[in-house]
């Protein structure tokens, strides 16, 4: 699953990390993607830490915890773990 | 013989849905070994056997809801004859009758039931005991289907195979109520009867901040440590140290507790909050801690907390910071004497010598039980707390 030779399409990455954040809060609805995660979702550190093994796990993508504090909407998340994926 | 009752699973439960066995008649029992779990308003529970023996008789069928104190099961125990007449049970476990006895031996005698020799193998292989499986062969013999049937039945999941919960007769919004009115009786009770005292102290945690980036750095996500096993250690350790913040207030009197079990208080999502044990606390390394604390959230949200983790906090910590609240002040949980209370980290102005410079900090908070300790001691034990933070590596 982890790396592919192209990187994810953006849209299937989106979708699979919502369907990541539903796991951990599973009342989720509709996410706008430029809105501040951690409020949205409600995600408390173990909650935000819990995504973050989730997507190394499904994504093959470790972010790096100096890197984490930045990726503040599902926007950074996705442009963050996007060209990431490629082989 | 001897009747185990339904425990009481925290100070606050008062009855118990059986969920399912994890015994079955004819089983011998280790003393602490979970022979049930029950559903209480805050979590499928394990019940322990404080005893040891031979099940000869389950008392209760799953669904069925319980007061504390109402036998659960019948054990042999040590002296006596398992083979012995034994009581009829008020309710077989289930229609398969694993729970049941047979027709001869509801009369009383110590007659064995015929067999069938493949029923007799197969029956070995599941560990089940004939004795309770109630026969439809010819002449009441147990035939093999009976065996596959009450092995399907009692099938209390044996070690390494994967857990079987019940689904709990209640649905969430039930359970969400019936928390609710748990939290509300407890809170008004501790209220009622612990004459709060607060105190609150801003406290730098650059320190510990920064040897948490530094531990992180290298480590992948399943290895990351958060500010909260710190703050988890640091309590510990000081409510060791200190007398008086670490037991429980009862029948006119404080009793330090051996063992620093620190309650940390859970927010379910859908409303509630628990206060689920680590326990052993100020005994573990951080990263030990961690693992631990992140295991208790995810289970505490499962609903599937133990026994011992619900009931013998011995302390209990409050982390609002994540709310980005500045300061909590909570209710000491009774029969606990002290609640340590954490805010969010901001950076605020901080002097250093002559200056002022922008530092992180949060704010420490204590409610204590004044029967117990004084401000002065409540003080003495915040600023241990905070001197722990100031030097993470020690910890």
């Amino acid at each position: 699953m982890s790396a592919s030779s192209q990187p994810l399409d953006e849209r299937a990455l989106q979708d699979g990390l919502v369907e990541l954040l539903r796991r951990i809060a599973p009342e989720l609805e509709a996410l706008d993607p430029g809105a501040p995660l951690r409020e949205a979702v409600d995600l408390d550190s173990m909650d935000f830490l819990n995504f973050l093994a989730a997507i190394a796990q499904r994504y093959g993508v470790e972010i790096p915890d100096a890197d984490a504090g930045s990726l503040l909407t599902l926007r950074d998340v996705v442009a963050y773990v996007a060209p990431r994926t490629a082989g | 013989m001897i009747d185990v009752p339904l425990p009481s699973l925290g100070a606050d439960m008062d009855e118990g849905t059986l969920l399912e066995w994890r015994v079955g008649v004819g089983d011998t029992v280790r003393r602490g070994q979970v022979v049930a779990v029950v559903d209480t308003t805050k979590s499928a529970l394990d019940v322990e056997s404080w005893q040891e023996g031979t099940v000869v008789a389950l008392l209760a069928k799953p669904g069925e809801t319980l007061p504390v104190g109402q036998p659960l099961l019948r054990l042999a125990i040590a002296g006596d004859s398992v083979d012995a007449p034994r009581a009829p049970a008020p309710a077989p476990a289930s229609a398969a009758g694993a729970a049941g006895t047979n027709g001869a031996e509801a009369e009383g005698g110590p007659i064995r039931a015929r067999v069938a020799p493949g029923a007799r193998r197969r029956a070995t292989e599941l560990g089940i005991d004939t004795a309770g499986v109630a026969g439809t062969g010819p002449g009441g013999a147990v035939t093999l289907d009976d065996v596959e049937r009450a092995a399907a039945a009692a099938s209390p999941p044996r070690a390494g195979a994967p857990e079987l919960r019940a689904t709990p007769p209640v649905t969430a919004e039930a359970r969400g109520a019936a928390l609710r009115r748990t939290i509300a009786a407890a809170m008004s009770r501790a209220k009622r009867e612990i004459p709060h005292y607060y105190l609150g102290e801003l406290v730098a945690v650059g320190p510990a901040l920064d040897w948490l980036a530094e531990r992180n750095a290298a480590r992948p996500v399943a290895a990351r440590l958060l500010l909260a096993a710190v703050y988890l250690k640091a309590v510990a350790l000081a409510a060791r140290d200190h007398e008086g913040f670490n037991g429980a207030f009862v029948e006119g009197e404080f009793r330090r507790a051996p063992a620093v079990n620190v309650g940390v208080a859970v927010t379910l999502r859908g409303g509630g909050l628990l206060a689920p044990a680590v326990l052993e606390a100020d005994t573990k390394p951080v990263d030990q801690l961690m693992a631990e604390l992140k295991d208790l959230v995810a289970r505490a949200r499962g609903g599937t907390l133990s026994r011992r983790e619900l009931a013998e906090a011995t302390i209990t910590v409050t982390n609002l910071g994540e709310a980005s609240v500045a300061q909590v002040y909570g209710i000491v949980y009774a029969p606990q004497v002290a609640l340590v209370g954490i805010g969010g980290v901001a950076r605020r102005p901080w002097v250093v010598g002559d200056r002022v410079q922008p530092e992180p900090t949060a704010w420490l908070t204590l409610s204590a039980d004044h029967r117990v300790t004084d401000g002065h001691a409540g003080a003495r034990f915040l600023a241990a707390i905070a001197a722990r933070l100031s030097d993470p590596a020690r910890l």
